[in-house]
């Protein structure tokens, strides 16, 4: 125990490999040192294994519609498959994986050791948390394989009450509830910690700002996530009890279920987006070894985002009838939400601007993430004002422009954060050049999956369709070719990360040359992180890191 | 770098660290006061998303109810007031008795202490069986949310469902175990397991007092309203200042009347509905279309609420075996603060839902 306690290697004293014979690894060992460990180090990697699972399954889902699609009419699937493998797709990409990627696999990892302390404020909590994810996803797949969800990953009423499918209905609310508590706990877990249990030094705006991004997501999952959680239940009394509140045969109304759904679901876009933001932001000042520009309208507009997102949800519903005045309010709220992303763009440009750019996996993905990240935020104009609106509701153009937001923004993010802080997690360095190439083709593949949908919607082709006219097949082949390059593109990343684990040399303690308390950690940590809460200063001060190519890594010069 | 010297310099002191950190103080907090902020906010911030919670709810009445005001006017007079307000006042009460517990535990009172969270359990459980006989009242008029609503007709006979007599299976078995686990404490002397099994024992008790004193408090209003309903029969409208506790003989709702459905034979007494409202606007909304969804509502609300009850009563079942234990002190005592502060809240969710419930007539 207390050996394992001992940070073993002090990078400041340049001696000796920086790979530690103790860490949180091989801390304690069999099933259950890790299926009951109160280590956020541990949980977090649980997380993330089960949110990749859920990510591959999601994307079977998602290839098997593009592969449907394929021919105007008479894909492989019947039309009520069709239905079931689109919701299927939505719901666990939504819920299963976007929702608790960032936050709970690298948030869970990194929160603690940004911070410099030994653990989050609440461990079993944590370990609670993961356990009803696990339990969401068990749900979830009761919901696939015994009946077929086909209500669409929204669960509209009256779809939801009506359907046939009542059993999936009911398991996969149940499941989304369940994944609701896992989501407010894990936020809840993140703000106590970050409140209360700061090192010495680190006032709120000497935090890194991957923390102000956690921070910022914490508020929505713990503020937004409550009235999910009392919409699918009654959602769920509907079905079972026939309380009628959203049904219009007993006097209720329908649209209440979509204000309720999306009072949540759209701040639930910023969950999945603003810890992506953080991630970038990270990515951009290490890999340009250059203190990150406007640091505080970024944690700004970190906020920012997280209180506009309340006041916006009304946009996903302008054709579902609401008044004039109140679409008109909608829309024009939508628009402020796109002066803190733009603040965040431009930053990150900023701190390119005269840095030394690294071009390595982090930072062609960092730089993947800006390009579908302004495509995808500038194509929501559009579709924020009234009258395209109209025009564009539930087309394809919709699913590009979310495609690009969370796919091409929230997943190209994770995947960076994932190469950037892999060595810290494993101990292991990937295979740099394969890693790149993955990203090159990840980049072309998304693109040409997408860019063909905004031209499909423009033309009117309406999503969730099972067939299309004729005229829309060349598009549409296009965007299945894509799909398939992109399926590829993520299959080489996974194999160029399973490699390293294997085959990957030791990683050195800090292997980008970060100035974050992680870089400070061995990799990987041990298992207490940090004996003391360590004194830290600025968090973008790279002054005095230099790389030191006996360790193959950087190191802090006194 | 000096925190990483800081850092491996600490470490020669690693076991020793260890020794520092008391019991109740968790490894990876640093002091007393760190563990009790954190605590504190995170209870906050869990009170935060429980008013969430409910907000939905609250938004879904303030919608029906702006919508359609005479179905709320009309259903509320299903609801027994009394029983209500002896609610409210066993919770406010059991708030005091959970306040004076936090009390307790920073002066090392743990007789007072457990003697306290006995109380609070105590009146969480007297609640839960006041609501029971008035959640088996109605069911036994029909009264049921949404589409199993059963138009309610002066006239209809209703039977003896024994919904109450279900409502108590399982509050008895526990309390069964409870008296067990009594005896046992009592014949192994063992005073730790006296003091858990007491409080839990009494607390079922007091369950099935709050039942007994709901069904007094109930079958009182029933015959209330039989002797107003005697005097009614015999001097038609003479008494209509009492207009709410009345039930009438003769009017059948205008719509839906095929829909009318006579449970059993009982008599008829405790439809508390006046002839004048079961004529217009009210007929109409005596329907499952209208009336079921404030019983929706009503249901939801309450029955969420009874959950977190139940919730609560678990914690402080957890609070009471840390108190027989003896292990609050004036530096420890956040759990009972914080489970306070929860009991708080759920009271205060009550304050709020007896008025809009019970109280809008």
């Amino acid at each position: 125990m207390s050996v394992a306690d001992r940070p073993i290697v002090s990078p400041a004293s340049g001696e000796g490999a920086a790979y530690p014979e103790h860490h949180f690894l091989n801390h304690t060992s069999g099933f259950l040192s890790w299926a009951l460990t109160l280590d956020h180090k541990r949980i977090g990697l649980m997380y993330l294994v089960g949110v990749m699972s859920s990510f591959a399954l999601g994307g079977m889902f998602a290839l098997m519609i593009r592969l449907h699609l394929w021919n105007f009419k008479d894909g492989w699937l019947s039309n009520q498959t069709y239905n079931q493998v689109f919701t299927l797709h939505g719901a666990i990409m939504v819920f299963l994986f976007i929702i608790p990627s960032i936050p709970a696999a690298l948030g869970n990892f990194l929160l603690p050791i940004m911070l410099g302390t030994k653990d989050v404020a609440f461990p079993r909590l944590n370990l609670g948390s993961f356990y009803l994810w696990v339990t969401g996803l068990v749900l979830f797949l009761t919901a696939l394989s015994i009946t077929g969800l086909d209500t669409g990953w929204t669960f509209y009423t009256p779809y939801s009450i009506e359907t046939q499918k009542g059993g999936a209905v009911l398991a996969a609310t149940f499941g989304v509830f369940v994944l609701g508590f896992s989501s407010i706990f894990t936020g809840l877990n993140f703000i106590v910690t970050i409140n209360t249990m700061r090192p010495p030094g680190m006032t709120w705006f000497r935090m890194p700002l991957f923390l102000w991004a956690t921070y910022a997501t914490s508020i929505i999952q713990v503020l937004a996530t409550p009235v999910l959680g009392i919409t699918v239940l009654l959602l769920s009394a509907e079905r079972l009890l026939g309380i009628g509140i959203f049904d219009p045969k007993l006097n209720g109304d329908p649209v209440t279920f979509q204000h309720f759904f999306w009072f949540y679901s759209h701040p639930a876009v910023y969950i999945m987006i603003l810890p992506a933001m953080g991630i970038i932001s990270e990515l951009m000042s290490v890999h340009c070894h250059k203190g990150i520009f406007g640091y505080r309208m970024i944690a700004y507009s970190s906020v920012a985002i997280a209180l506009f997102g309340f006041l916006v949800w009304g946009h996903h519903m302008f054709t579902s009838g609401m008044a004039d005045v109140t679409t008109i309010v909608f829309s024009a709220l939508t628009f402020t939400v796109s002066i803190p992303s733009a603040i965040k763009v431009f930053n990150w440009l900023g701190t390119m601007y005269q840095g030394t750019v690294s071009l390595n996996t982090p930072m062609l993905y960092a730089l993947a993430f800006i390009f579908l990240f302004t495509i995808g935020g500038l194509t929501g104009l559009p579709l924020g004002a009234l009258a395209l609106d109209m025009h564009m509701h539930d087309t394809y153009f919709v699913v590009a422009h979310f495609h690009y937001v969370m796919m091409g923004g929230t997943l190209v993010a994770f995947l960076g954060g994932l190469f950037h802080w892999w060595p810290k997690m494993t101990g292991k360095m990937f295979n740099d050049n394969v890693g790149m190439i993955s990203a090159a083709i990840v980049f072309v593949g998304f693109n040409l999956t997408f860019l063909p949908q905004f031209v499909l919607g423009t033309r009117g082709m309406p999503r969730r369709y099972a067939t299309y006219l004729e005229e829309f097949q060349d598009l549409h082949r296009l965007s299945t070719i894509g799909s398939l390059t992109l399926g590829i593109g993520l299959l080489v990343a996974l194999l160029v990360l399973l490699h390293s684990l294997f085959y990957g040399r030791r990683a050195p303690t800090n292997p980008w040359g970060g100035a974050t308390l992680e870089w400070v950690c061995s990799s990987p940590p041990p298992h207490d992180n940090f004996a003391t809460a360590p004194t830290v200063g600025d968090p973008y001060d790279f002054n005095g890191i230099e790389y030191d190519a006996k360790q193959g890594g950087y190191v802090k010069k006194a | 770098m000096t925190a990483i010297q800081e850092t491996a310099h600490e470490s020669e002191h690693a076991q020793d660290h260890h020794h520092d950190h008391p019991a109740w103080l968790a490894h990876h907090f640093d002091d007393a006061e760190q563990q009790f902020d954190a605590g504190k906010l995170g209870m906050w911030l869990f009170l935060v998303t429980e008013v969430l919670f409910f907000s939905g709810m609250f938004c879904a009445y303030s919608l029906y109810r702006n919508r359609d005001p005479q179905v709320f006017e009309f259903c509320s007079r299903f609801l027994n007031e009394k029983l209500g307000a002896i609610n409210t006042g066993v919770l406010l009460f059991s708030s005091l008795t959970m306040a004076w517990a936090v009390r307790a535990a920073q002066l090392k009172q743990h007789k007072l202490l457990v003697g306290m969270l006995g109380a609070t359990l105590g009146c969480a459980a007297m609640f839960l069986g006041v609501k029971a006989v008035e959640y088996s009242h109605k069911w036994e008029l029909g009264l049921f949310p949404g589409k199993f609503y059963v138009s309610q007709i002066p006239g209809a006979a209703h039977g003896e469902h024994g919904y109450l007599g279900s409502l108590c299976i399982v509050p008895l078995i526990l309390t069964i175990i409870a008296g067990v686990y009594y005896i046992y404490s009592l014949a192994t002397m063992s005073k730790f397991h006296q003091q858990v099994a007491g409080p839990i024992l009494v607390a079922g008790a007091c369950f099935f007092g709050g039942v007994q004193l709901g069904r007094i408090l109930e079958a009182e209003e029933t015959t209330h309203h039989a002797a107003e309903h005697a005097a009614h029969e015999h001097s038609p409208g003479a008494s209509h200042d009492h207009s709410q506790d009345h039930s009438a003989g003769e009017l059948l709702p205008e719509k839906e009347g095929g829909e009318v459905i006579a449970l059993g034979h009982k008599s008829i007494e405790d439809v508390k509905v006046m002839s004048e409202e079961l004529k217009t606007p009210d007929a109409s909304v005596n329907q499952k279309s209208m009336a079921g969804l404030f019983f929706s509502i009503y249901y939801c609300m309450t029955g969420v609420h009874a959950v977190h009850i139940i919730g609560g009563m678990l914690v402080i079942t957890w609070l009471i075996v840390k108190a027989a234990r003896e292990e609050f002190h004036d530096q420890y005592f956040g759990p009972v603060d914080n489970v306070g502060l929860y009991w708080h809240l759920v009271d205060f969710i009550w304050i709020y839902l007896f008025p809009l419930l019970y109280l809008i007539t």
